[in-house]
C-alpha cells in the first residue's frame, strides 16, 4: 500500500499530470476518429521516449490507451460511427437512446462505467500482476477455440425475433470475414492486394451503421417529416443509476479477464456483456430501441480489458494487443526489461504506472461527464447537415488508414449493404459478431490442428476447452428443453410463454 | 406578411458569410498553390522527398523508415520528409504504388526481404527487381528459439529430430508465409535437405503471440528476430540455439549456423527503392543523401539503439543484391508451391 501511495505521489507531480492530461486528450480524440486508433497514436508518439523520463511517457501513454477505449464511444452513441473496433457494440443501443433524447445519459453511462470498470480492474491489475504466473501461457488454440466456440453459440441469443433474418445476418458477417489471404490463400480477393488483409471489422460497423443509415434516411428524407431529435434531460436519473450499475460490474468481469488472456482482446467481451445484459433485463423491450443496460455493460467490459492487458504485460514482459505491443518497445527502449523481475527491481516505476492508470481513469471521467450533456446538443444540428457530417467524418475514418481511394468503395458498397439489411429488417449485431468472430475461430482452428498435425482430439485436450464444451453442451441442452417446453407452453396459455422468454 | 418581412434581412448577412467563405477557402488555395510551388525546388539541401513505408506505424520497416528520414532532417541533408504508412498485403500495396509513380522524383520507399516474398505469395506483378534500387540500410538476424526445458540442447540435437520425421517438429514464425520467420526455416529447411513442404510451420501474428507459444510450449522451435526476445532471453524462459548471420550477435549466447556445420546465411534486410524510370541525376542524388546520411554519428547511434546491424550498400551492389534475393525467394517459395 505504502508503495501504491509513494506511485500515486509521483503520478501526481504536476508534471506527470499534464503528461496524463494530454495522453488523455489525445486518447480520447483517436478514440473518436475510426481508422486511428491509440496503437497507431502510440507508434508515433513514440520518438518522445528518447527525451521524456519513463514515468512521463509511460503515463501519458497509459492515458491514451484509456482515453482511446473510452473516446470510441461517443461517436458510437452521437453519430452511430464507431471510433474502435471495441465500442462498436455501444453504437447498437447508444445510438438509440441518443435518438431518443438520451444522448446525455447513454455518454454518462459510458463515462461512468468506463471509470468503475477502469478502477476495478486496475485494483484488480494491482492484486493479481505481481502473483500471476506464466498461468495464461498455458491456454492453447484449442482453449481458444472452445471459448470461441460458445461466443458464437451465445450470440443465438441474440438473433432477433426471426430466427431466420438473425442467421441470414450472421453468414453474411462470417462471409465477410473469410474475405483476405490469412490462411495463405487468396479468398474473395478477386485478385486485389488492397482486399488480402481483409475487411477491418471497423470499416464494417461504420459502413453498415453510419452510411447506411445515412443513405436510408436520405432515401425517406421526401416521404416522412422531420423529425426533431428530443432535447432531453442533461444528467442520469435514479433509474439509470439503478439500472446501470450491475451492468458496469458484469461488464467488469467479462472485460478483465479476456484483456489477460494472450488471445482475448477487448471485442469479444463487449459483445458477450452485451448478450448477458439483453438476457437479464427487465425491459426486454427497450432493447433495440436504446436500453441503457446495452451501453453501460459493453462500455465497462472495453475499459476493463485495457486494465486486463497490462497483467501479462508487466508480469511476464508479454504484450497481448497492439497497442500493449508498442508500450513493450517503449519500456524497453529505456533499457527496463517488464518480466517477473520487474517488480522488484523497478517498483517505483510499477506502483507510478499503476497509479497513473487510477489518475487516467479519473481524469477522463472529470473531462468528459460534464461534457456529456454539451455533446448531446449536436445532435440539435438540422438533419441534413448532421448526416452530411456523420457521411464526412465516416469516410475521413476509412481513408485515413492507408490514403487508398478503394477504401471509400468498400465503405460505400457495405453503406448499400447497410441499407439492404434495413429494408428487409435484418439484425446488425449477428453481423458484427461474424466478422470480429471468423476469423480468429478460424485461425484458432487451423493453429490447432496444425499443430496437432490434423488430429482432431487435439480439440478437447487442454483442461480449460473441456470445461467450456462441457458448459456448451448444457446449454445447448437447456436452450433445447426451453424451446420444446416453449412450444409447449405456446399451445397452452400465453401468459406461460412470455415467463419462459424472459427466463 | 410580417414573417416575410423578417426573413429578407435575415437572408443578406448569410449572403456576405458566403462571400466571405469562398475568399478565405481562395486565398488558401493560392497559399498552397504556392507551397507547391517552392516544393521539390533546385536547393538540393532543402528539398521535399516523400517516403513510403509498406506497413503500419510502429513495425520494423516503419521504425526503421522514420530513424532514417529523422537523421536526414535533422542533419539538414535535405528538406522535409512526408512519411505515409502503405498498409496492405505486408507491402504489396505499397510496392505497386511506387511501380505506378514511374519517373517521379521525390519519392523513396523503404522496404526489405518480407515486402519481397509478399510480391510472390500475393501473386502481384509489382516485383521489387522492377524499382530503382537506391541503398541497402540494415539487416536483422534470425534466432532459432526453444523454451528453457526444450529436449533440444544444440542445433544438432533439433537438426536430428527435424531430419528423422520433419513433420514431428512444430515451428513458429512471427510473419505469415512468404515473410522473413517463414523463409528462413525454410531455407534452413532446404540446406539440411528437407524437403519444405514437410515442414511444419505456424504463422502467428507478431513477436506477442509468438512468445506466448514458446513459453506455454505450443510449438518446439521459434524464428524470428530476435529483439523482442530479449527479455525472455535474459530470464532464461527462452534459449537461443543458433543465430543466422555470419557473425555472432553481441550479447547472445548462440553459435551461428555456419559454425554448426550448417551452410546458410540468412538476413531480414532492409533497404531504399526508388520508382523506375527516374532520371540519373535523381538517382546519384538519392544516393548521394544516404551515403551522407549512413555516415553521421546520428545514424550509428539509430543503429545502435534499435540493435540492427549496419548493412549499408548502394548502386550496383545492391542491385545484384537485389536480383538474387528476388531469385532467390522466388525458387523457396515456388518450392513450397506458393508462387
Amino acid at each position: 500500500m505504502d508503495l501504491f501511495l509513494d506511485g500515486l505521489m509521483n503520478a501526481l507531480t504536476p508534471e506527470n499530470l499534464l503528461y496524463a492530461v494530454i495522453g488523455v486528450l489525445l486518447g480520447t480524440a483517436v478514440g473518436v476518429l475510426p481508422g486511428i486508433g491509440p496503437a497507431m497514436t502510440l507508434a508515433l508518439l513514440f520518438p518522445i521516449t528518447y527525451t521524456v523520463p519513463v514515468d512521463s511517457a509511460l503515463i501519458m501513454f497509459a492515458g491514451i490507451y484509456y482515453g482511446g477505449m473510452y473516446g470510441g464511444s461517443t461517436t458510437s452513441i452521437l453519430l452511430n460511427t464507431p471510433g474502435e473496433s471495441s465500442s462498436v457494440v455501444t453504437a447498437i443501443e447508444g445510438n438509440q437512446m441518443a435518438k431518443r433524447g438520451r444522448a446525455a445519459q447513454a455518454l454518462a453511462t459510458a463515462a461512468i462505467g468506463s471509470f468503475v470498470a477502469g478502477t476495478i480492474a486496475t485494483a484488480l491489475l494491482v492484486l493479481f500482476a505481481p502473483k500471476v504466473s506464466s498461468a495464461v501461457v498455458q491456454l492453447g488454440a484449442p482453449s481458444y477455440f472452445a471459448i470461441l466456440l460458445l461466443a458464437l453459440v451465445a450470440v443465438s441469443a441474440v438473433l432477433g425475433s426471426s430466427k431466420m433474418r438473425g442467421f441470414i445476418a450472421l453468414f453474411l458477417g462470417l462471409a465477410i470475414a473469410l474475405v483476405g489471404t490469412s490462411t495463405g490463400q487468396a479468398r474473395l480477393t478477386f485478385g486485389s492486394p488492397l482486399l488480402a488483409d481483409g475487411i477491418d471489422v471497423v470499416v464494417v460497423a461504420v459502413a453498415i451503421f453510419a452510411i447506411g443509415e445515412a443513405l436510408w434516411v436520405a432515401a425517406h428524407l421526401r416521404r416522412r417529416p422531420l423529425q426533431v431529435i428530443p432535447v432531453g434531460r442533461p444528467w442520469m436519473d435514479r433509474k439509470d443509476w439503478g439500472r446501470s450499475w450491475k451492468p458496469w460490474l458484469r461488464g467488469t468481469a467479462f472485460g478483465f479477464p479476456f484483456g489477460a488472456l494472450p488471445a482475448g482482446g477487448a471485442e469479444v467481451p463487449t459483445f458477450l456483456s452485451y448478450i448477458t445484459e439483453r438476457r437479464l433485463t427487465k425491459h426486454p423491450e427497450e432493447f433495440g430501441k436504446g436500453a441503457i443496460e446495452g451501453v453501460a455493460g459493453p462500455e465497462a467490459a472495453n475499459n476493463a480489458s485495457a486494465a486486463g492487458t497490462m497483467v501479462p504485460l508487466l508480469a511476464i514482459g508479454l504484450p497481448t494487443t497492439a497497442t500493449a505491443a508498442i508500450m513493450l518497445n517503449a519500456i524497453q527502449s529505456y533499457g527496463i526489461q517488464p518480466g517477473p523481475q520487474l517488480f522488484d527491481n523497478e517498483p517505483a516505476l510499477v506502483w507510478t504506472l499503476l497509479a497513473s492508470l487510477f489518475v487516467a481513469n479519473t481524469l477522463l471521467l472529470v473531462l468528459n461527464l460534464p461534457l456529456a450533456p454539451i455533446w448531446a446538443k449536436l445532435l440539435r444540428v438540422p438533419r441534413p447537415y448532421l448526416y452530411a457530417g456523420i457521411l464526412f467524418f465516416a469516410s475521413l475514418g476509412a481513408y485515413s488508414v492507408s490514403f487508398e481511394p478503394f477504401d471509400l468503395a468498400l465503405l460505400l458498397v457495405l453503406g448499400f449493404l447497410g441499407v439492404a439489411m434495413r429494408r428487409f429488417g435484418l439484425p446488425v449485431l449477428p453481423l458484427i459478431v461474424g466478422v470480429i468472430l471468423g476469423p480468429s475461430l478460424e485461425n484458432q482452428l487451423t493453429q490447432a490442428l496444425a499443430l496437432s498435425g490434423g488430429d482432431v482430439s487435439t480439440l478437447w485436450s487442454e483442461p480449460v476447452a473441456k470445461v467450456v464444451y462441457a458448459v456448451l453442451v448444457l446449454a445447448l441442452v437447456a436452450m433445447a428443453v426451453a424451446a420444446v417446453r416453449g412450444r409447449a407452453a405456446r399451445r397452452g396459455a400465453s401468459s406461460v410463454e412470455k415467463e419462459e422468454v424472459s427466463a | 406578411m410580417a414573417d416575410t418581412g423578417q426573413r429578407r434581412p435575415a437572408r443578406r448577412p448569410r449572403r456576405t458569410r458566403t462571400a466571405t467563405v469562398v475568399a478565405l477557402v481562395l486565398a488558401l488555395a493560392a497559399t498552397l498553390g504556392a507551397c507547391g510551388v517552392t516544393r521539390g525546388g533546385d536547393d538540393p539541401d532543402n528539398r521535399r522527398l516523400r517516403m513510403m513505408i509498406p506497413n503500419s506505424p510502429g513495425g520494423g520497416y516503419d521504425l526503421t523508415g522514420r530513424a532514417a528520414a529523422q537523421v536526414m532532417e535533422e542533419d539538414d541533408l535535405t528538406g522535409r520528409f512526408e512519411i505515409t504508412n502503405v498498409i496492405g498485403a505486408s507491402g504489396t500495396v505499397a510496392m505497386q504504388r511506387l511501380l505506378n509513380e514511374r519517373g517521379a522524383d521525390d519519392l523513396v520507399m523503404l522496404m526489405g526481404l518480407g515486402v519481397v516474398g509478399a510480391t510472390y505469395t500475393n501473386d502481384s506483378a509489382a516485383r521489387v527487381s522492377k524499382a530503382t534500387p537506391i541503398a541497402r540500410l540494415v539487416e536483422e538476424q534470425e534466432g532459432l528459439l526453444v523454451p528453457a526445458d526444450s529436449p533440444f540442447k544444440t542445433v544438432d540435437d533439433l537438426v536430428t529430430a527435424w531430419k528423422k520425421d520433419p513433420r514431428k517438429v512444430t515451428v513458429g514464425g512471427g510473419s505469415s508465409p512468404g515473410g522473413p520467420d517463414h523463409l528462413f526455416p525454410m531455407q534452413l529447411a532446404q540446406t539440411l535437405g528437407i524437403d519444405p513442404k514437410d515442414v511444419n510451420y505456424i504463422a502467428y501474428d507478431g513477436g506477442g503471440p509468438l512468445t506466448t507459444a514458446l513459453l506455454g510450449e505450443k510449438i518446439q522451435v521459434g524464428t524470428s528476430g530476435l529483439g523482442e526476445f530479449q527479455g525472455q532471453i535474459d530470464d532464461g524462459s527462452l534459449r537461443v540455439l543458433a543465430v543466422s548471420g555470419d557473425e555472432r550477435l553481441e550479447g547472445i549466447d548462440a553459435p551461428t549456423l555456419t559454425e554448426s556445420g550448417i551452410d546458410l546465411v540468412f538476413t531480414n534486410w532492409r533497404g531504399l527503392l526508388a520508382p523506375p524510370g527516374i532520371d540519373d541525376a535523381t538517382r546519384d542524388y538519392l544516393t548521394e543523401l544516404v551515403t551522407e546520411m549512413h555516415d553521421t554519428p546520428e545514424w550509428r547511434e539509430a543503429l545502435k539503439r534499435n540493435g540492427w546491424i549496419d548493412a549499408f550498400a548502394t548502386g550496383e551492389e545492391f542491385g545484384t543484391f537485389l536480383t538474387e534475393q528476388d531469385e532467390r525467394v522466388d525458387s523457396t517459395l515456388k518450392e513450397l508451391g506458393l508462387s
